[in-house]
């Protein structure tokens, strides 16, 4: 599976390394993705390529790391129990304390970020009992207390969004 | 004599009853970890979880009809396109006007995500959360800043947290393990 902590050294300009139709690709099926029986040969038509052509395209794409998947994005408060959560480390201990939290289970996205609360991360799990169970488990291991932030209400939660290829060239 | 539905059939081991929630659960399971990219995905799946080709069609729609999946197709890592500075903005905003301000942050391009969440005080006296990402820092510095102006959110307490490092970046994982 496509779930591993991204290379830091090599994160930038591969925007660089895609051409018109990969750029097409992205544009165009981050979402809408047909539901038909040869889904990459109904694109490789609407883009004037072939399957063949769409299939490696993608699958270069995914190992080059620019995408995670092909695939659905699920409603998390319907797919499953999820949660925003954030703790406070010492800034010189937060690598062994982020490499305890990635290796909890349900663990997604775990980031860095400029604040006291310095490490930001999603826990889900298949239900709110089995969350709230993964969450003491994590907080009686790390030894801090974990701010919990669900979600109360989504005002806009897809994260799909023009690429700015103009500007990542410029980068 | 087989019609063309039945050869279907046999060559997925599916039969002609709907699937099993076991089947769907399993189906949901591999589809958090993308599509194979064959030319034909969904029979891939469907042999998979037990089911035949229509049915995990029929049930991909019907997932996509109740809101169950939000979108379908490329999932970016924005980073790894060059996408570096990932905002978190945090707001402070009273009950009475936070649903007002999140839905026009919602519509902002800039604004990815937007959320409301409890304060916990007294640690944490934002209740608001967006997401804006931008190739560069002083990007989405200049388009917070075109927002607060726009949006008139000047008297907002707020801050933004950027990202220094990423340890994780993936999809959700919400099946039981083992339930795959």
């Amino acid at each position: 599976m496509h779930c591993q902590a991204p290379n830091s050294q090599d994160p930038t300009h591969q925007a660089r390394k895609l051409d018109a139709l990969d750029r097409r690709l992205v544009d165009s099926y981050q979402r809408g993705l047909p539901v038909c029986t040869r889904p990459f040969h109904t694109i490789a038509e609407r883009l004037g390529s072939s399957e063949d052509e769409v299939i490696s395209r993608l699958e270069r794409l995914q190992d080059m790391g620019v995408l995670s998947r092909v695939g659905p994005v699920f409603d998390h408060a319907r797919a499953g129990a999820s949660l925003l959560a954030a703790v406070a480390v010492p800034e010189a201990e937060r690598d062994a304390f982020a490499e305890l939290i990635n290796a909890a289970p349900g663990v997604n996205h775990n980031y860095a970020r400029e604040h006291d609360f310095n490490l930001w991360f999603v826990m889900t799990a298949p239900d709110e009992p089995e969350l709230e169970a993964r969450l003491d488990a994590l907080e009686a291991l790390l030894g801090v207390p974990i701010l919990r932030l669900p979600m109360l209400e989504g005002y806009h939660i897809d994260l799909s969004f023009p690429i700015p290829w103009a500007e990542l060239e410029r980068a | 004599m087989k019609t063309t539905d039945d050869l279907e059939f046999a060559a997925t081991g599916g039969a002609r009853h709907a699937p099993s929630a076991e089947a769907e659960c399993r189906l949901r399971g591999l589809l958090e970890q993308g599509l194979p990219l064959v030319p034909r995905p969904w029979r891939t799946l469907a042999e998979q979880a037990g089911m035949a080709e229509d049915q995990v069609m029929a049930c991909v729609r019907r997932w996509q009809a109740d809101g169950m999946i939000k979108r379908l197709g490329l999932v970016v890592k924005h980073r790894r396109l060059g996408i570096q500075a990932n905002a978190m903005v945090v707001w402070n905003v009273p009950d009475e006007r936070v649903a007002e301000v999140g839905r026009r942050l919602a519509h902002e391009t800039a604004v990815t995500l937007c959320y409301r969440r409890p304060r916990r005080l007294p640690d944490w006296p934002y209740n608001l959360f967006c997401m804006i990402h931008g190739a560069r820092r002083e990007r989405v510095e200049a388009e917070l800043a075109a927002i607060v102006e726009r949006l008139g959110l000047g008297d907002l307490e707020h801050r933004v947290l950027f990202s220094t490092h990423a340890y994780r970046q993936c999809g959700g994982r919400y099946v039981r393990e083992g339930a795959a």
